[in-house]
């Protein structure tokens, strides 16, 4: 009985066994439903999504920067060029240690504290996913050095570069200015300009001169190569590839042969060069003294010689030519007596000169630089001898406004609009300029100043060389360039257009005896005499002094007594030949005193070498006091 | 002795169908490896010693006569439970987590023991409670369950924990836990949810997170999820090609010779291949139900069904894991996923359910 009992459990159990067994066998083929599915989902519906991203798992594209562009003279000199080497650098972030790692390497390559200082400047500027360079032109043996040890240093390779290279140095150094590299500031500036997908491989960029005006035309387009990676992202093998396009070539209509020649003339003296081909605006030379190594920026200029450059009471940063502004003195004279020409002041009209000049009923006592004064004086020994009192007499008949307006068609108070990013406008005051500024009304002895240069007036040596140049043309002004004409790698070339920017209709009367006037100064008798004496070929100037302090009343200016930095500028602009003037240029020499004797033998070389091809001996540190005295 | 008698001998306690499913799924292993390892020989040929040494573990196993293993259950339960506990005591610490044992010569992971211990242990005492069964004895045999599963939780190892857990869950159900009471465990299972959650590592505690979004967090903790479902899907219909793949030859795919190797095949055979291999997965779990069916003792129905359904559990786990619908826990693709122990362990199971299948056949004839 028990065991039938017995039995018929077990059958039961078995039953209730195998039930439970077909539930769980269920369970599992619910379950291996959900996998199918699942399967389905991501094999056959989601597929094209995630094929997609497994190849863009796979495939990187890896951005190949062109070669920068060239930049040559009018004869093909080159002025910035490129050279491959080879550099050491570091990957910050694949760095624990970096102070470590660089220890370490300087047991294998020669590190000097500098090398370290830039490192960290450019660490501090840079973008952070960046790899900078610790050491620059790695010598053969510091390259085989590393690439022995290399498996102990992740994140640290060499890599073979092209250099910018700028072989004039200091010479070119505001003109063609320099690239360095890329900070947070300029990829601001890229990503506003929607191009910074082409600089996604490029390190470097213009950053002053016609390196930063032209960097869309001298960097190039920056190729693509598609290589499949792995996970680590190294490149496996390539896929496709589009070349980059190298940067275009500037041609300047710079002549390097008479930049070196104005830049030597200039001696010791601190200064601006600027010369014009007055029949089309090319700019023939560029100087701007004292210049500074740009080869050094472009890896990051080291502090010493950031903190000496910047610290120096010569400031070589500052770009004279483009953005120094000075007082005109008596270079503005010759425009004057066009605007007094033009506003009907006869030639002819002579005034009696006692060495100084009043305003009616007013006692102050504007002094002309001679003192006793020069006799009597008509517009042509006005320009000659350089005349103050016939100029403050001209300005005050002809008031500020109408000086104002004629000569702003020279340029004055304007940028010249030359190709070069940073210039200033100078100033040409009138009464409306004044109110806005000074919350002042005009006085009439403002309008004094103004005709001798002085006062408000402030020119740029490029605009006073831009409007001598204009002059030269008989008033047809060209704006004044640098570039020539720009060669594509491909070989086709884009000529500038070049229509004339400024049209002044003068008198042929007027400017011929403005000319004549001005070719008279350099002829004995004149201010520049001296500089003048013995030219082959009909050379024009004016000579010019800005002061630098105001002097008082009754007070005799003695240079000897004043520092070298108070002393008063000496300008000199010049054209020549008379007949038919192939270059016009301006000089200033920072505290030279008197324009006749320093800044127009300057001027005489650069013609000279200019017209006649005439190389000047290798010039002495400070040009010989010649020629007469000026104001 | 000829050749035909020893061939005889050798495959009398063999089930000739399971080892066929059993060496389709291992070649299947040692093809992957080839692909996974990029053609790394050493890897391919250390797989084929795993698979020798099982082979032989199982071999020996469905030769043993049934009572042996019965006799086994108590000391090995109580050795393995030993271990444990110096694990938790003193344990190496590696990768986080407290797995491991050193014990001079090599060490050892006595959570993979329990594997076969735990459900031994379970059926066993069901056995020997059989005639008398009440509510105290699932109490018991779920103690005996929930001890070592708590013991591995902790070290942590949330994979091996919830596999363990799961063999000893399938002999209660099996062995008629009833309804009622499993109903009771999972409400209390969902009521203490959010303690068990407080109760969770960090880290196990991100990955059930990034399964439901592992985008989140793509290049940390997703990553694994990610890469996985991109290989995966980009498998498409056909594959990409054996040793194509671009996920696994491309180092994307993480732990591919091991808990990723899922993805190599998805990605290499496609969805084709997929069926292929569930269809494989398949043949053993069936043919582990027939045995587990027709097993005649409580014992070995306990002890068989466990083995079977902790088998099914293990690859589904990893599938989905792998495919993304389950959280990465680190549980390895039975018999094909590089690895000894786990290859011991499972061909062990396999032993056993051949000797239970063939041992009841000798009885009977």
């Amino acid at each position: 009985m028990s065991r039938r009992v017995e039995l018929k459990n077990h059958q039961r159990e078995i039953y209730y066994f195998r039930l439970r067994l077909m539930l769980s066998l269920g369970l599992v083929l619910v379950m291996l439903v959900i996998l199918l599915l699942r399967f389905t989902y991501l094999q056959l519906i989601k597929h094209d999504h995630f094929e997609t991203m497994a190849e863009s798992n796979r495939i990187a594209v890896v951005p190949i920067v062109p070669n920068r562009g060239l930049i040559l003279d009018r004869n093909g000199v080159v002025l910035a060029r490129n050279y491959s080497g080879y550099t050491l650098e570091i990957a910050s972030r694949k760095v624990a240690n970096l102070e470590a790692t660089i220890n370490e390497l300087s047991t294998l390559v020669d590190i000097q504290p500098k090398d370290r200082k830039r490192f960290k400047k450019l660490l501090a500027e840079s973008r952070n996913f960046d790899t900078l360079p610790i050491r620059n032109r790695l010598s053969d043996e510091e390259v085989a050095r590393f690439a022995a040890q290399r498996y102990r240093f992740p994140g640290v390779e060499i890599k073979a570069r092209l250099f910018r290279e700028y072989p004039y140095g200091q010479g070119t150094s505001h003109l063609i200015g320099y690239i360095g590299r890329i900070n947070e500031k300029d990829v601001d500036q890229l990503k506003e300009d929607d191009i910074a997908s082409n600089y996604l491989g490029s390190d470097y960029i213009g950053k002053t001169g016609l390196e930063q005006s032209y960097e869309k035309e001298l960097h190039g387009t920056t190729g693509f190569e598609q290589v499949e990676v792995d996970a680590g992202g190294r490149a496996v093998r390539a896929l496709s590839r589009s070349a980059p396009k190298s940067g275009n070539t500037l041609v300047l209509t710079l002549d390097a042969k008479l930049q070196e020649v104005a830049e030597q003339a200039f001696g010791a003296y601190r200064g601006a060069l600027v010369a014009i081909d007055p029949n089309n605006g090319d700019i023939l030379a560029f100087v701007s003294k004292p210049g500074y190594d740009p080869n050094l920026f472009i890896d990051g200029i080291d502090t010493e010689n950031w903190e000496a450059l910047n610290s120096s009471l010569d400031v070589p940063l500052n770009n004279r030519a483009l953005r120094g502004q000075y007082p005109p003195g008596s270079t503005i004279k010759p425009f004057m007596a066009l605007a007094g020409l033009y506003n009907k002041r006869s030639p002819s009209y002579t005034i009696g000169d006692p060495g100084y000049y009043t305003l009616p009923g007013n006692r102050h006592q504007y002094r002309d630089w001679k003192k006793g004064g020069h006799g009597s004086v008509d517009m042509f020994k006005s320009i000659v001898i350089s005349c103050d009192t016939y100029y403050y007499g001209l300005a005050t008949e002809l008031g500020i406004d109408k000086i104002h307006g004629y000569l702003s068609q020279f340029g004055f108070g304007k940028k010249t609009g030359v190709d070069m990013e940073g210039e200033v406008s100078g100033l040409l005051p009138s009464q409306q300029w004044k109110m806005n500024r000074h919350k002042q009304i005009w006085y009439p002895g403002d309008t004094v100043s103004v005709g001798i240069g002085q006062g408000y007036n402030l020119v740029t040596p490029l605009q006073l060389a831009s409007a001598t140049a204009t002059l030269a043309n008989g008033g047809v002004g060209y704006k004044p360039h640098f570039v020539k004409h720009i060669e594509r790698p491909s070989g086709n070339a884009s000529e500038r257009e070049n229509a004339p920017s400024i049209d002044i209709h003068i008198d042929p009367q007027h400017i011929d005896l403005v000319k004549r006037a001005m070719e008279a100064v350099t002829k004995p008798g004149g201010t520049a005499a001296g500089a003048g004496s013995g030219a082959p070929y009909r050379m024009a100037g004016k000579t010019g002094t800005a002061q630098v302090i105001g002097m008082k009343q009754g007070e005799k200016y003695d240079e000897k007594k004043i520092s070298e930095y108070f002393r008063d500028h000496a300008w000199f602009i010049a054209f020549a030949p008379v007949e038919k003037p192939t270059i016009a240029l301006a000089v200033l020499a920072e505290n030279g005193g008197h324009g006749g004797s320093t800044a127009a033998p300057i001027a005489r070389k650069v013609l000279d070498y200019y017209l006649l091809g005439k190389l000047p001996l290798p010039l002495q540190t400070v040009v010989e006091k010649e020629g007469a005295e000026d104001d | 002795m000829n050749r035909k008698e020893l061939q005889r001998r050798f495959m009398a306690h063999l089930d000739p169908v399971l080892l066929l499913a059993l060496g389709l799924l291992l070649l299947v292993s040692l093809v992957l490896i080839y692909s996974a390892s990029d053609g790394d020989w050493m890897r391919v040929s250390g797989q084929f010693v795993n698979i020798l040494v099982a082979f032989a573990a199982l071999w020996l196993v469905a030769n043993m006569p049934l009572h042996y293993l019965i006799r086994s259950a108590v000391p090995i339960y109580i050795f393995g439970m030993v271990l444990l506990i110096c694990v938790a005591l003193f344990g190496e610490i590696s990768h986080g987590a407290r797995r491991w044992l050193n014990i001079g010569v090599a060490t050892i992971q006595p959570s993979e023991l329990m594997k076969i211990a735990v459900p031994l242990m379970m059926a066993w005492y069901f056995e020997k409670h059989e005639a008398t069964l009440t509510l105290k004895n699932y109490f018991v045999a779920a103690l005996l369950l929930l001890l070592p599963v708590a013991l591995i939780a902790r070290q942590p190892d949330l994979g091996t924990s919830i596999l363990i857990g799961a063999s000893g869950f399938y002999v209660l159900f099996l062995a008629g836990l009833s309804w009622r009471i499993m109903l009771g465990m999972l409400l209390m299972a969902i009521a203490s949810a959010p303690f068990l959650w407080s109760m969770l590592h960090e880290y196990q505690r991100h990955r059930i997170l990034m399964l439901f979004d592992p985008s989140q967090d793509a290049l940390g903790k997703g990553y694994h999820t990610i890469q996985g479902m991109i290989a995966v899907g980009s498998g498409g219909f056909l594959g990409k090609g054996y040793l194509n793949g671009t996920q696994t030859h491309l180092d994307f795919l993480p732990e591919r010779t091991t808990d990723f190797i899922f993805a190599v095949w998805s990605e290499e055979f496609g969805f084709i291949g997929n069926l292929i291999l569930l269809g494989l997965f398949i043949f053993v779990i069936g043919r582990g139900f027939v045995i587990t069916a027709n097993a005649s003792t409580y014992f070995t129905r306990l002890m068989a069904g466990s083995i079977t359904l902790t088998f099914f559990t293990y690859a589904f786990v990893n599938m989905g894991m792998v495919s993304g619908i389950l959280p990465v826990v680190g549980v390895p693709l039975p018999l094909v996923s590089y690895g000894g122990t786990s290859m011991l362990t499972l061909l062990l199971g396999f032993g056993m359910l051949m000797s239970i299948h063939t041992h009841k056949q000798l009885v009977k004839t």
